[in-house]
Order: C-alpha cells, then sequence, then structure tokens
C-alpha cells in the first residue's frame, strides 16, 4: 500500500484545500476534553490527545437525528403524509479519529445494514464519509483494542492511516476513498515507510497493557450465562445513569419520537440505552427488565454474547476503554468480559 | 434505497366499538396508493407499525386476513398516547402504516394439520386472522381439523361477536368460546377460565397437532400445563409474544430476547424455541 509523506508545514494548507470538496470533523479542545466537530475555516485538527471525550459516533450517527416531517394541515394536499426530510450526504472527512473509533463503524454497520433492511440515514451518512485514522502512538492504560478484535495501527474502517512521525506525518492509502482524499490535499510525496510503520505499530502494540480474554464466550449457552449468580454483585453499585451506552463507540440504541409545532411535525429519532427503564417498559406496565440487574445484565450480554453469537465475529466493543474511565462506580467491562468467559456452570451431584 | 421508516398513507375507512368497556375498537384501513397496497404482502400473525403523524407508532397484529382483499384491519386496545389518539380519529382521517413486519404463524409446518387455536382477552387479533385465513375455501383444505378455544371476562368483552356467531354455525371448525363468568341467562356457550376449557375441548396432542396461544400472561401460565398434560411437545406450541418496540425492524434494540428480536425474529416462536431463551419477557 501506497505511503505519502506529509510535511506538518504542508498540514494546514492541504487541510484547508480539502475544506473546498469536503466538509471536515475533527479532534479540537473542548474545555478540558477533546471532542469532534466541525473544523471552520482556517481551524486545525488538535492532534495533542488521547482519545476524545465521546466518541465520534456522533458524526455518522447523530444523538438526535430528523428523519420524517409532515404537515396537520387538513387544508394541504398530502396532509398527514409522512415524507422523507432533507439531508445533506455531500462528501467529508473525519480526520484523526483513532483506529478502535473507526473500527467501531464496522461492527455497528451489522446492526443498520442488514440484509433485510437498510437504515438509509446511517447507510448514507457512513458513505459520504471518508475516515482518515491517527495511529495511537502512546495508547492508554483503560486501552484494550488488541484483544478486542483491533489495536493502535489497526487499519480496517478507516481509509487513510495518520502516523505521526515527528516534523511529518506518514499517510498509509487504504483505500481508493483515502486516496482520492490525499490527492484533493494535494499531499502526493510518496516515500517508503513500511517498516518505519511496522516498527512503530509493535512499540505501540507492546505498550498495551490491558486485556480481555473472550474464547470461550461463544460456546457458552447464552441461557447459563444469563442465570450466572454474578450479575447482582456486578450490577449492585450501578446507578443506571447511561454514560457507559452514551459514551460508548458501538452502543446504537435508539428512540423514534414525533415532535409537532403548531401545524408541521418531524419524526425524529434519538439515542436511547438500555440501563433506562422506560426503554422496555410496555403500555400494560409490564416491564421485562425492570431491576436495574437486569439492565445492567443487558448491556453486557448484548456486547459480549448476544453479538458474539449472532454475527461470530468477536465482541461488540473495540476496547476504547471509555465506559471504563467514565463509569461513576469504576465498573470494568474488562472484569465482567472475564468472568464471563471463565464462567463454568456448578453442577451439582447430590 | 428503499427507507424502512417510511409509512405508507392510508385512509381510516371504518372504526368498530367492539366491546362493551368501550375500549377495544377495530379500525379498517385502504390504502392511498393502490401501488402500496400490491406491495404490502402479509401473512396472518405478522404485524404493522401504525402511524399517527404528531403522536407517533405503535406496534399492533395484523387483524385482516391475507384472503380478505382491498383493506387492511386492526383491532387496538386503548392504552397510551397514540392508541388514544386513534381511538378519538373518526373514518376519513389520514394516518400511516409500516410493514408487514415480523416472522408469521408456521404456515409451511401448519399444513395438512389440526390446528387448535387458543385465545383470551384482546389477544385475539392475528388469531382472527389466521381462524379466516384457514377458513377461506382455498386454504381450508390445506388443514385437517381446527378448534378454536376463546375465552373473554365477560361476554360483551369478546371480540367478532358476529364472527364468532357464524363460526359457531359451521361444522367445519369446532368452536369453544367462554366466559370467566356470567349473569346473562342467554349465554348459551361456555362458563369458566381458558386453561379449563382447553382441558375438556382440546384434542391431546401427537404428530398431526399444533397448538397456537395468545393471551395474556396468566393464561398462559396457566394453559401451558394443560397443554403438557394433554401431550403437546414443545415444538408443536406456538406462541406470539409482545414487547415494546419502536423500529420493527430489529435496530433500536429495544425487544431482544437472548440475541433474537421479537419484532423481526418473531413475534411468532414455538414454546420449544422459549425454552432455550432467557425468561426476560
Amino acid at each position: 500500500m501506497k505511503i505519502i509523506r506529509i510535511d506538518k508545514k504542508n498540514w494546514a494548507g492541504g487541510l484547508e484545500k480539502l475544506k473546498g470538496s469536503y466538509r471536515l470533523f475533527g479532534p479540537v479542545k473542548d474545555n478540558e476534553f477533546h471532542n469532534f466537530k466541525r473544523l471552520d475555516k482556517d481551524e486545525l485538527p488538535d492532534f495533542n490527545y488521547f482519545n476524545t471525550r465521546l466518541s465520534p459516533k456522533s458524526i455518522i450517527y447523530p444523538q438526535s437525528e430528523i428523519m420524517l416531517e409532515y404537515e396537520l394541515d387538513e387544508n394541504k394536499e398530502n396532509h398527514h403524509v409522512m415524507k422523507e426530510s432533507k439531508k445533506d450526504y455531500s462528501q467529508r472527512v473525519v480526520i484523526g479519529i483513532r483506529p478502535c473509533d473507526a473500527s467501531a463503524f464496522l461492527l455497528v454497520k451489522r446492526n443498520f445494514d442488514t440484509p433485510e433492511y437498510k437504515d438509509p440515514y446511517w447507510i448514507r451518512s457512513y458513505e459520504a464519509t471518508t475516515f482518515v485514522g491517527l495511529a495511537c502512538n502512546n495508547p492508554q492504560a483503560t486501552c484494550f483494542c488488541t484483544s478486542a478484535g483491533c489495536g493502535p495501527f489497526y487499519e480496517d474502517g478507516l481509509d487513510v492511516l495518520l502516523v505521526d512521525a515527528g516534523d511529518h506525518f506518514l499517510a498509509k492509502i487504504i483505500s481508493s476513498k483515502g486516496e482520492n482524499l490525499l490527492e484533493a490535499a494535494g499531499w502526493d510525496t510518496e516515500t517508503d515507510a513500511d517498516e518505519q510503520i511496522e516498527t512503530m505499530k509493535q512499540e505501540a502494540e507492546a505498550r498495551i497493557t490491558s486485556f480481555v480474554t473472550t474464547n470461550k464466550l461463544k460456546d457458552k449457552k447464552i441461557i447459563d450465562l444469563f442465570d450466572a449468580p454474578f450479575w447482582e454483585e456486578v450490577a449492585f453499585a450501578c446507578i443506571n445513569c447511561g454514560t457507559c451506552t452514551y459514551v460508548c463507540p458501538t452502543c446504537w440504541c435508539f428512540d423514534i419520537q414525533d415532535e409537532a409545532y403548531g401545524l408541521c411535525g418531524i419524526r425524529m429519532r434519538n439515542w436511547d440505552s438500555c440501563m433506562f427503564p422506560l426503554f422496555t417498559l410496555h403500555g400494560s406496565g409490564h416491564n421485562p427488565r425492570s431491576t436495574n440487574m437486569q439492565r445492567v445484565r443487558q448491556r453486557f450480554m448484548h456486547k459480549l454474547k448476544y453479538y458474539v453469537d449472532k454475527y461470530n465475529d468477536g465482541i461488540q466493543c473495540v476496547g476504547c476503554g471509555r465506559c471504563i474511565r467514565l463509569c461513576p462506580v469504576n465498573i470494568d467491562i474488562r472484569k465482567i468480559c472475564n468472568m464471563m468467559n471463565s464462567y463454568e456452570v456448578q453442577v451439582t451431584s447430590d | 434505497m428503499q427507507n424502512p421508516y417510511l409509512p405508507y398513507p392510508v385512509r381510516i375507512e371504518e372504526i368498530i366499538t367492539e366491546t362493551e368497556d368501550k375500549n377495544l375498537k377495530t379500525f379498517k384501513l385502504v390504502f392511498l396508493n393502490p401501488d402500496d397496497q400490491e406491495k404490502f404482502l402479509y401473512k396472518a400473525g405478522q404485524f404493522a407499525e401504525l402511524s399517527v403523524a404528531g403522536k407517533g407508532e405503535v406496534p399492533i397484529g395484523i387483524a385482516s386476513s391475507p384472503s380478505e382483499k382491498g383493506y387492511l384491519m386492526f383491532t387496538i386496545n386503548k392504552v397510551g398516547l397514540v392508541t388514544t389518539t386513534l381511538h378519538c380519529m373518526k373514518p376519513g382521517d389520514i394516518m400511516g402504516i409500516r410493514g408487514p413486519l415480523g416472522n408469521s404463524y408456521p404456515w409451511d409446518i401448519l399444513k395438512g394439520k389440526n390446528v387448535v387455536i387458543i385465545g383470551g382477552g384482546f389477544a385475539f387479533t392475528t388469531l382472527r386472522s389466521a381462524i379466516v385465513y384457514m377458513l377461506d375455501p382455498v386454504n381450508r383444505p390445506n388443514f385437517k381439523k381446527i378448534h378454536v378455544i376463546y375465552g373473554a371476562r365477560s361476554p360483551g368483552m369478546l371480540l367478532y361477536k358476529d364472527e364468532l356467531a357464524a363460526w359457531e354455525a359451521r361444522d367445519d371448525i369446532n368452536m369453544h368460546i367462554t366466559v370467566d363468568s356470567t349473569e346473562d341467562p342467554t349465554w348459551k356457550y361456555n362458563v369458566g377460565f381458558v386453561p379449563t376449557i382447553t382441558e375438556q375441548k382440546a384434542p391431546p396432542g401427537n404428530e398431526d397437532t399444533y397448538a397456537i396461544i395468545c393471551g395474556p400472561p396468566i393464561m398462559i401460565k396457566f394453559t401451558q400445563p394443560v397443554l403438557d398434560r394433554l401431550g403437546y411437545c414443545h415444538d408443536k406450541i406456538i406462541m406470539s409474544l409482545e414487547m415494546r418496540m419502536k423500529c420493527g425492524i430489529g435496530m433500536c434494540g429495544r425487544c431482544n430476547i437472548g440475541k433474537e428480536f421479537v419484532c423481526k425474529d418473531g413475534p411468532v416462536f414455538t414454546l420449544a424455541q422459549l425454552n432455550e431463551m432467557p425468561k426476560e419477557y
């Protein structure tokens, strides 16, 4: 794969050039944290960060998104008939996404792009986006990507992988989308740096000291894990705040709501969370997941067992560590994953 | 790309109040665009998302049968925001419908078999669809004996009363209508809870006999041991589940039982399947 050398003195100029044909999104300092936002003219992404506070999932899948609209005025033609809202699906680029967050989109894609149904909002957004990843030279203590199906230099889900090499970036072209982008920016100095990138990758991977074990999850029975005795203990401290699902790059659950103002209205979707009792509350008052424990169990069972069984390609987690860092009561998915993986049903003999 | 969230526009053709408490109304809906009707090919046991602009959507089982052409029928209990709005709407009003959604009763497996329908309360809607479908002259030869055990709290709480009476008069379907109790001296059918009447009237289980059960949890809980005693294998007991739903297409994440989504992989499961799934419904 082709590698382009981008001298840092040519960085800002190339990005400005890109803004002519792409909408640019990148990490910027947002109070004491970094988050992804649309980059204005002359605004540069700030790469002095480990990872953003929130995952970049909202770029593809906004926290609130208008789906449909309608007129309620009975004097108008087609009143009460839903139609699709106009959206901007012009091409855009996410600069500086971490490889784990980019690979998270591939896990989420399985939910929105199915053989039977296609979610047009998610798919159009995703297809309009070029992902320029920023390799992690210095992973954090809570990163466990290498045992969660990706890694600090992981390429699947990216169109370009940027490696910060001091006074220049090495840009590894992964797809034709990525190649087009580098061309549009005017970066074209080919270089031979495969070995250098490989060495840096190995060094970065060696800095990851935290792992999950997932090899036995697939072979366990859903019912056995569901009925395992540890869920009460796992859930004991949880306050169901939903922070974990909010910051998670692989959580996709949503709610659909209508909002009408006067004689017109919208149907929109909003992120929702399995941590909330309303998520599953029936109209009758019955709630299949009425307790804290049931909701915590659902979150971990979904990520670490149901998803594993459904798609047969690993866990629904990329090891970004956000839920570990931000959980107010220190619930640690690594610990729970390992508990599930090592759980054996106790056979009692009389 | 077809947008699975975009409802087909429909017009309310007729509204029938079904029960004496006026909490259940049947809506007959007609597609505004004939092309949409062509696309809406369904089987008995499927459901649809009914959409009211400005209020939201509700997942409701389809009560009409695919053999009834030109309209769709839904019987709706007044419960929350959308269903209450629906109960206040009138013929001629425009609303929307998405679907058909979910699997259906397993018609390929039921072909050539005895079918025992067991229903309670207002969970009789997709069972009505199934009965009308099976009784259609084109389809009736495809099934052996058909038994229907259907109960409600009182005579006035039964759905589709005229049809029930018409089915009673036929000799190609064995009806066992029951009410929990009644002081109506003209009541000429059974009195007793559905599990009891099932024990008395249902044929014994065998290789050629399938039971389809829909009803409130309490009815299902007490009917299941009866079917066990009658010798029904769990892969011959078919159930339709309810869950809170939004998308109806397996994406929004709330209606799962284990790895199955009730909206997409269900709502119809055999008891044998449910036995392998977490008890979280």
